[in-house]
């Protein structure tokens, strides 16, 4: 049935206009060849998973920064737009910078998640967290103290 | 851009012949259904002569029906109202109730009734055979639904019915989706309690009945003023059950053309539907509800479907976990056996009297776009 309704598309009680936008319009979705770091996180079972692409390269001051950033993911709204708005929020940024980020800057920045959704966003985190371990661990680098314990924590709480 | 609603088994809107229908009820035929006087008396005849009219669409006497607030309630009042007056015993669900039965039952469960739920086969049937070895001595309730709200499969009631008739255990049917659509006879399916509801049948919100066959014992969940025979005190929805028998009366006359048609609407978008790659049609290829489709695509998340789909105002239902308040996928889906992760990727097109050919045709217009879109953005192709 054809209902006349000019204000669809902006109806929803779950989920801001930001979360909604982004939804929409995802940005930086895809695979990156030869990327440096791959994050792999989720769970299919369980609905989510999400895949993290980066690219690094020196900036002038000869700081390593994330020059390119491309998620795919498997999930729901917000898992689709946590994953590009941890995208935007790191890419240019350096690595030190990129690994501050944390989940509240991620739900800040949509404009606020359902509590129930909250997990999206720190598959986000988690995701970035994976990339960038797999870009020291592929470049042979010591790793700094955090993202090993970071990485460390989420082998042990999948089982691994 | 107008919207198009494809979730009839969620609900429905109310049909304007309803709406006329109900109108005097609120400002001038308002009066309460108890009262002796004249305003009294003429809600009364509105209550009874509407409980007749459901009735008949069962094959049930008037004074087997009961109304209540909703299917929730009926069901409710089912399964404890039996296990309060047996006080103990053995309780049959299927593996594929609406949750509102399967809370209940789990429910019981902690006060110490024993519960079974019987599984189904991949198309969500339920094996007669099943039924009769599940029955034991201590058996009081046989509750198995009608036909399913996610996936639309029809159960063979009569069968069951006859099976329980047989061994002397009640049996109760939630026909919260067939009621108005499926011919039901209770007599002849050996039916001893039913649970419809009116929303679902294009009558208001807040209207539910359950068919209780005389003779029945059955504790009341409300006690209070004596109305509905003592069986559910509270004043009584006049305006709304007025409504729900008038929808029923409509659903009665137009059944037989109105199933017709949506089977046609439903075959022309089962064809188009699975021309995507990696998509499956959930439930039975016959024996199903005639509105009802549901499918699973792989590789993408079913609320992000119905999300998309929303934008390109279509309306339909997911059987997703990231949809659900428990973060669970549908546990009728996983019941015909099929991965989480197919379930997650489920979408219900539930039809209905309001849904025309070209409905049907902007669904097979935007649906594979959206598909594609979102599996474009999952790592798994």
């Amino acid at each position: 049935m054809a209902i006349k309704n000019k204000k669809i598309n902006t109806c929803s009680a779950l989920y801001t206009t930001k979360v909604m936008e982004i939804f929409k319009n995802p940005h930086n979705f895809g695979k990156i060849k030869n990327a440096d770091g791959i994050g792999k996180v989720g769970n299919i079972i369980c609905g989510d998973v999400m895949w993290l692409y980066i690219k690094v390269a020196e900036n002038k001051k000869k700081k390593e920064i994330i020059k390119d950033i491309k998620f795919e993911t498997f999930g729901c709204v917000a898992a689709i737009s946590t994953s590009s708005m941890i995208t935007d929020l790191v890419k240019g940024k350096t690595i030190k910078q990129a690994l501050k980020v944390k989940k509240d800057n991620i739900i800040k920045k949509l404009g606020g998640l359902p509590s129930i959704k909250y997990h999206c966003s720190v598959l986000a985190v988690d995701a970035l967290t994976e990339a960038i371990y797999d870009y020291y661990l592929k470049q042979g680098k010591d790793f700094p103290d955090e993202l090993l314990e970071r990485h460390k924590k989420l082998k042990k709480d999948k089982g691994e | 851009m107008d919207r198009i609603y494809l979730d009839y088994s969620a609900t429905t809107p109310v049909d304007k012949r309803v709406l006329k229908a109900m109108e005097p009820y609120f400002s001038e035929e308002f009066g309460n259904s108890m009262s002796l006087h004249s305003f009294g008396q003429s809600a009364k005849l509105a209550l009874e002569n509407s409980r007749a009219v459901l009735a008949e669409l069962i094959n049930a006497k008037p004074n087997e029906i009961i109304f209540t607030s909703s299917a929730t309630e009926s069901n409710n009042t089912v399964l404890k109202g039996i296990a309060l007056t047996k006080k103990s015993g053995h309780i049959i669900i299927s593996s594929i109730e609406h949750p509102c039965i399967i809370e209940s039952a789990n429910w019981l469960e902690k006060q110490g009734f024993e519960i079974t739920e019987l599984p189904v086969d991949k198309f969500g049937m339920i094996n007669v055979e099943d039924v009769k070895n599940a029955i034991k001595e201590n058996t009081i309730l046989v509750s198995v639904i009608h036909a399913s709200n996610e996936i639309g499969t029809i159960q063979p009631i009569a069968e069951i019915g006859k099976i329980c008739k047989e061994k002397g255990v009640l049996f109760h049917t939630d026909a919260s989706q067939s009621f108005g659509k499926e011919l039901i006879d209770v007599e002849k399916m050996n039916i001893d309690l039913l649970t419809a509801s009116s929303h679902k049948i294009y009558g208001p919100k807040g209207v539910g009945l359950l068919f209780i066959k005389n003779g029945i014992r059955i504790e009341p969940l409300l006690h209070g003023g004596g109305q509905e025979n003592g069986m559910r005190g509270s004043t009584v929805n006049i305006a709304g059950i007025v409504g729900f028998a008038k929808a029923a009366g409509i659903c009665k006359k137009e059944m037989k053309k109105e199933n017709k048609r949506l089977i046609a609407l439903r075959k022309e978008l089962i064809k188009g539907v699975l021309k995507i790659k990696n998509s499956y049609l959930n439930g039975h290829p016959e024996k199903r509800l005639a509105n009802n489709a549901n499918f699973s695509f792989d590789f993408i998340e079913g609320e992000s479907l119905l999300m998309q789909l929303d934008m390109e105002a279509i309306a339909c239902s997911t059987g997703s976990a990231c949809s659900s308040f428990k973060l669970e996928p549908s546990h009728v889906l996983l019941a015909t056996g099929i991965k989480p992760e197919q379930a997650h990727g489920s979408l219900r097109i539930s039809l209905g009297r309001f849904t025309t050919k070209k409905d049907i045709k902007k669904v097979l217009k935007v649906l594979p776009k959206i598909v594609q879109k979102i599996r474009d953005i999952s790592p798994y192709k």
